[in-house]
């Protein structure tokens, strides 16, 4: 049952993004298209649930004054595979997210839930805190990046939607669209969030 | 020429290619920090002594100990010059954010030595500048753009300036608005973000300017 609710408070209670605002670099500079969203959501995930599990499995034998170096070391050993592996395998996505890779080290997410959930709990419950907070933040990217590519490219996951008559809103995949994009977008969140007290 | 080239990467680094607003990085503080005037000059000069700092720091380290190149320390005096250099590209992640975190921690020991205020009004926000992504990013983009040492000095200390210019235009803005009738639902951060995408508005004129 807490395992259930672990992994579901990430996805919309305490989104990363939409609530508790935290790991916005990222968010804001690879939104400009799906594509991008989806491969950063991944590899976000993958060193998330990594760190959450080797965090709470040294939890024990770490001494408090230096366990921020010591999950640091973690979480960049993780993004050093994530890195490696994707200029391998994947290496159009690698150069299209370019230095947003090595920089998901200082996303405040994963060094966040590493010391307030993973330094605390078991390792069952830190993967799911680790995969539900990462679920979180690869639906808002995505969510973000949609409204993004379809005003400001026309196209979804690079499928044109419009026909040759749409003018695209270049503004949109520029900086200033994703400052816009994500300030409507979290005052809507408030919004709905404030029906909800409002109705009770 | 060496000056000229200096000239082109500060000018690139605070207007053109402004770290807040047209690269994203370090966002959390400048919707954190903004608030009030007084401490967003405080966090913009730590940002900008410590990326300073950073950009030196890890130029040298990557140079001397990382690059698989000739002038590398460990196979001049470990491998006494025999064979090919080892190429330890791969622990740059991980190097430069123990060194920016040790860092860090000194510059709050001396900030608490010598302005106790100063540390009071800064926070939690000092601690946080290890994880501020304009610092890695910085040492990053400096190797990636194959500075040498003194254009990485300069690179560091324009893109902190960058970002403090940024801080200090936005927490003026944000004083302003504390006063103005801002719909509840988009007060607070909703409107700074707002506030923001119409500052990289403007900083997007800049991307015109050419120079040289």
């Amino acid at each position: 049952m807490s395992i259930v609710k672990e992994f579901t408070k990430g996805i919309y209670e305490s989104n990363p993004i939409f609530r508790i605002m935290l790991g916005l670099c990222p968010t804001l500079a690879v939104s400009s298209s799906v594509n991008n969203a989806i491969g950063m959501g991944a590899a976000v995930i993958f060193v998330l649930v990594s760190s959450n599990f080797i965090v709470s499995l040294i939890r024990k034998f770490v001494p408090s004054k230096i366990r921020i170096p010591i999950f640091i070391s973690v979480i960049a050993t993780f993004v050093t595979i994530v890195d490696l592996v994707m200029a391998a395998f994947f290496p159009a996505l690698h150069k299209a997210l370019g230095i947003f890779i090595p920089l998901i080290v200082v996303n405040c997410i994963i060094l966040g839930r590493a010391e307030a959930f993973a330094s605390k709990n078991n390792i069952i419950l830190s993967i799911a805190d680790g995969f539900g907070m990462g679920v979180g933040f690869l639906l808002a990217l995505v969510i973000i990046a949609t409204f993004r590519e379809i005003l400001g490219n026309g196209t979804w996951l690079g499928i044109p939607i419009f026909g040759n008559s749409f003018k695209p809103v270049l503004l949109m995949i520029l900086p200033p669209g994703a400052f816009f994009t994500i300030g409507f977008l979290i005052g809507f969140f408030n919004w709905i969030e404030h029906r909800r007290l409002a109705h009770r | 020429m060496e000056l000229h080239s200096l000239l082109i990467i500060t000018v690139g680094a605070i207007f053109i290619s402004n770290f807040v607003l047209a690269r994203f990085l370090g966002i959390c503080p400048y919707i954190g920090v903004s608030k009030q005037l007084d401490s967003a000059i405080g966090m913009g000069m730590a940002v900008i002594f410590v990326m300073s700092m950073a950009s030196a720091v890890t130029w040298v380290i990557y140079t001397y100990f990382l690059a698989p190149v000739s002038s590398n320390l460990f196979f001049k005096i470990l491998m006494k010059s025999h064979g090919s250099p080892p190429d330890l590209t791969y622990l740059r992640t991980i190097s430069f954010i123990l060194v920016i975190a040790a860092l860090v921690q000194f510059v709050e020991m001396v900030i608490q030595k010598i302005s106790p205020g100063l540390y009071r009004a800064l926070g939690i926000y000092l601690p946080l500048i290890t994880t501020n992504c304009a610092v890695l990013g910085v040492s990053i983009l400096n190797i990636d753009a194959g500075y040498d040492f003194i254009q990485s000095l300069v690179n560091g200390f324009a893109s902190g300036l960058g970002f403090t210019l940024a801080l200090v235009l936005m927490a003026g803005i944000r004083e302003k608005l504390e006063l103005a009738n801002v719909p509840k639902t988009i007060k607070g951060a909703p409107i700074a973000f707002i506030m923001a995408g119409c500052m990289s508005l403007a900083f997007l004129g800049f991307a015109g300017l050419k120079i040289g």
